[in-house]
């Protein structure tokens, strides 16, 4: 039996991470993959919480969140086609039509 | 024993393609190494016995959003892209906030392993099937969610549709 404690510990280890990516990276396709990172890092949280706690209602949860992040992909993946088209660039810092 | 051993390589695995997607140049390559942490991931929660959410993660992200990943990186892939830069202008400060955010979470762990505990585990046993567990619960108790859930992917498809439009008529 491994504990809990070590799934959490590597859930927060990937969380952070996905935050690196989100937070340092130009590309605006590799920061919404280290989204996707992020929320997988959560899903290892509620299946180890849920499986301590001997609920299934975790891993409903992580159901939810994985619906999430396939609408949150299709979305984003459509956002950023979009840009391209206007923009021609996929880099996070060149976007600052709305910075004054 | 040989729970932890699978344990170590799966975390070692999930957090070295990981380290991997946030530093690849190429950005086909970033989306490879993700599927390869979402394995792991997999592998971890089939570890939980999580079996349905194991199934749901492999056929779902890897051959679903991963496979639109893929189109869209090949559709926008510019070779410019490739000599610029990789990380933004305010990386020193992205990193900072992002060691702060762990240095946190880390804390939190370390308590919880010393002193402060989790609450007791309940006396109830574990269900005994997976699937059939889930099953239930998504249809009985979490019906409603269930249905706004595919309300938002509704929601989803027609924006992205929208969105990837030629152009607005």
């Amino acid at each position: 039996m491994i504990p809990t404690e070590y799934y959490i510990l590597l859930g927060s280890c990937l969380f952070t991470i996905g935050v690196i990516g989100v937070l340092t990276r130009r590309n605006v396709l590799v920061i919404l993959m280290s989204i996707e990172l992020i929320l997988n890092a959560v899903n290892i949280n509620l299946v180890a919480l849920s499986q301590y706690f001997h609920s299934v209602d975790g891993q409903v949860f992580a159901i939810f969140v994985i619906t999430d992040a396939a609408a949150e992909a299709a979305v984003g993946l459509g956002l950023i086609i979009a840009l391209f088209r206007n923009k021609e660039t996929v880099n996070a810092d060149e976007i600052d039509l709305l910075k004054w | 024993m040989l729970l932890l051993i699978a344990f170590g390589i799966l975390s070692a695995v999930a957090l070295v393609s990981g380290v991997m997607v946030i530093t690849r140049r190429n950005a086909v390559h970033s989306v490879i190494w993700l599927i390869v942490a979402l394995f792991a991931v997999g592998g971890i929660f089939l570890l939980q016995h999580a079996e349905f959410l194991f199934a749901v993660q492999i056929i779902l992200y890897v051959g679903g959003i991963m496979v639109l990943f893929l189109f869209v990186v090949m559709l926008v892939n510019l070779d410019v892209a490739l000599k610029q830069a990789q990380f933004s202008r305010q990386w020193q400060l992205g990193l900072f906030t992002a060691v702060l955010v762990f240095a946190q979470l880390g804390y939190v762990i370390y308590k919880l392993g010393s002193g402060m505990s989790l609450p007791a585990q309940p006396a109830s046993p574990a269900p005994a099937h997976n699937t059939q567990a889930i099953g239930q619960a998504l249809y009985q108790t979490y019906m409603l969610p269930v249905e706004i859930a595919s309300l938002l992917l509704l929601v989803a498809m027609v924006g992205a549709v929208i969105m990837a439009k030629r152009k607005f008529e």
